[in-house]
């Protein structure tokens, strides 16, 4: 985890890739890879719990969504909402919705954990499908994107394209660091130790339950910030993005990625992207089933996913600890 | 007869209609190795979770000092100053030596909700770690993953572990199981010095290392306990000669 020096070469690379791209790419595949960006932080909080503490979470789009609507009712109908309200709400509420769906679902482990976070994620799916307020199952528009101002002076206008662009950029690079820095720190040791061996972490005197419940709700809240970047970028949210299919997907992403690693997850949902991309122009109707072939195939001859294939360039997931 | 650290009274654990453990009283002096002995299956590793919190028992109470461990989880009686090895290795294979000591060094702390400066920041707990492999004596495995030693090696990390939340009572479950003769009598030196300044309660097969270190010995059979008394009472307890030591004698002589 911590990048040996090609591996961190690697990402500088990605991420100077990432930062010109605006500069050549066209803007319809801006908005992709902004898409995309944002798919990497909802993977990478994903990752928190599968590749890092152990917890299979399939039930992780109820925060990505729920912010996204949080969002969509805050926004007013005729104007942008202050980013300062808006942000630190949706969080809180996703924190909140966590620390409730979490401290359930921290009781259980293996298959029922699985089906726990999947039955409340689709509670929430039920409710905003059937709100007609909020626009049923046809979701809700936000027609404004957040206003970022200090007085009146603007800081950012998040609906010019390349500022959106580059906030998300830094957003992607912000919550790497964050984790990183989480997964070093004592707290990260636990939860690693809690993946490897949790009666051991237990018996060594760590209340492993409640480090378990921490680690969700800041997967949680993580998730809940891409769910608000994309509904910001989106304009749109829908029960779809809090369905099981959604969850499924990022699921996808973070195997497909390489779980256990942060990065392999962002790489992930740019595979993820274009391969969703490539495989609808190749067979339009059917291009789940590719999808679902090379998903597969993956699994069966990569499992340490595309991160994986990096892997010469890393010093190993145990480098990072003490 | 001073106050005893530890004590169980009419401690009870059954596995549906299998008795386990069945209405053992027991008191643990203070600084004393007090070994527990018995045949295969006759409740001593139960015993041992019972005392750890591992699992709960089904009736009876256990007192540790002032405190009711009866309701108390693996992590609170933990954080009391009682320490486990486990009869089956039960270390993090992917971790280094010191990882693994890392975590239980690292429990000392007030808290792990830290989420910012880096662990290894830690110096004291960095220390203790570093202790806890000098004492079980495998300082040169430091950055060796456990899962690339020896067995024997793994038992003493299994030790080392335990050392690592630095325990006033260390409950030792078969330490010497599967260790090699020479790895055994180290392990019968590590536990010689710790019994200086640590209560000790051990199960142990090997009768030559149980009766070089134990002060006081209890004897279970099916659950139960048969008899409890100072090394020569127990090696002249016929009741127990024919449980127990007797065949084993019998065998050798
Ligand atoms: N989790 C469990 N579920 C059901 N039965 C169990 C469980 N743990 C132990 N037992 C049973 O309880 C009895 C006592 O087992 P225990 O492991 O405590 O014996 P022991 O004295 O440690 O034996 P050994 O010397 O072989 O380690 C055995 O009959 C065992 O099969
Ligand atoms: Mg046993």
């Amino acid at each position: 985890m911590t990048p040996s020096r090609p591996l961190l070469i690697f990402l500088l690379l990605a991420l100077a890739a990432l930062a010109a791209f605006p500069l050549v790419g066209e803007e319809f595949y801006q908005g992709l890879v902004t898409r995309l960006m944002i798919m990497g932080i909802f993977a990478m909080s994903l990752d928190l719990l599968i590749g890092f503490t152990g917890l299979v979470s399939f039930g992780h789009a109820a925060f990505f969504g729920l912010s996204g609507y949080l969002l969509a009712i805050l926004t007013p109908e005729y104007g942008p909402v202050s980013i300062w309200i808006a942000l630190p709400l949706c969080l809180a509420g996703t924190a909140l919705a966590a620390l409730v769906i979490g401290w359930f679902s921290v009781r259980t482990s293996g298959i029922y954990f699985i089906m726990i976070t999947l039955a409340f994620a689709q509670m929430f799916y039920y409710y905003f499908n059937e709100n007609q307020d909020l626009g049923g199952s046809d979701g809700i528009f936000i027609f404004f994107k957040p206003s970022v101002t200090i007085g009146d002076f603007q800081l950012l206008d998040l609906s010019n394209h390349n500022t959106f662009y580059y906030f998300v950029l830094a957003s992607l690079v912000l919550s790497y660091v964050l984790l990183s820095k989480i997964l070093k720190a004592p707290f990260g040791q636990v939860i690693r130790g809690i993946q490897a061996n949790e009666a051991r972490t237990l018996a060594l005197g760590f209340n492993t339950r409640k480090y378990k419940l921490v680690s969700f709700v800041i997967a949680g809240t993580l998730a809940g910030f891409a769910g608000f970047l994309e509904a910001s970028h989106g304009g749109i949210m829908s029960p779809a993005h809090l369905g099981w299919h959604e969850s499924g997907i990022v699921m996808m992403v973070v195997i497909l990625g390489g779980m256990g690693t942060l990065y392999g997850p962002v790489l992930g949902a740019f595979a993820m992207g274009f391969l969703q991309d490539y495989f609808q122009e190749l067979w339009s109707d059917h291009w789940l089933l590719l999808m679902g072939v090379f998903v597969i195939a993956v699994v069966l001859f990569l499992p340490n996913g595309i991160a994986g294939l990096v892997a010469q360039l890393r010093r190993g997931k145990g480098g990072d600890a003490p | 007869m001073s106050q005893p650290l530890l004590s169980t009274h009419a401690l009870n654990k059954s596995f549906g209609g299998l008795v386990a453990v069945d209405d053992v009283s027991i008191d643990f002096e203070a600084a004393k190795v007090h070994a527990i002995i018995g045949p295969n299956g006759a409740g001593k590793t139960t015993l041992i979770n019972l005392l750890s919190g591992d699992l709960p028992p089904t009736g009876g109470a256990i007192t540790f000092k002032e405190h009711d461990l009866t309701p108390k989880k693996a992590y609170a009686i933990s954080q009391l100053g009682i320490g486990r090895s486990y009869q089956k290795t039960n270390i993090f294979a992917d971790f280094t030596c010191l990882q693994n000591c890392w975590l239980g060094a690292q429990s000392r702390m007030r808290t792990s909700m830290r989420f910012f400066r880096p662990a290894k920041a830690y110096n004291e707990v960095r220390a203790r770690a570093e202790r806890a492999l000098e004492l079980c004596g495998l300082t040169e495995r430091m950055d060796t993953v456990a899962s690339a030693m020896s067995y024997g090696e793994q038992r003493q990390l299994e030790i080392g572990m335990m050392l690592a939340t630095e325990p006033e009572l260390l409950l030792l479950d078969e330490p010497l199981a599967g260790m090699g003769t020479d790895e055994s009598r180290q392990v019968v030196a590590l536990i010689k010095r710790l019994a200086k300044d640590h209560t000790v309660v051990l199960i142990e097969h090997d009768m030559d290392a149980v009766f070089a270190v134990a002060d006081v010995l209890t004897v279970m059979v099916n659950g139960r306990v048969l008899a409890t008394g100072n090394p020569e009472e127990i090696r002249a307890n016929s009741q127990v000669q024919d449980a127990y030591l007797g065949t084993g004698e019998e065998e050798a002589t």
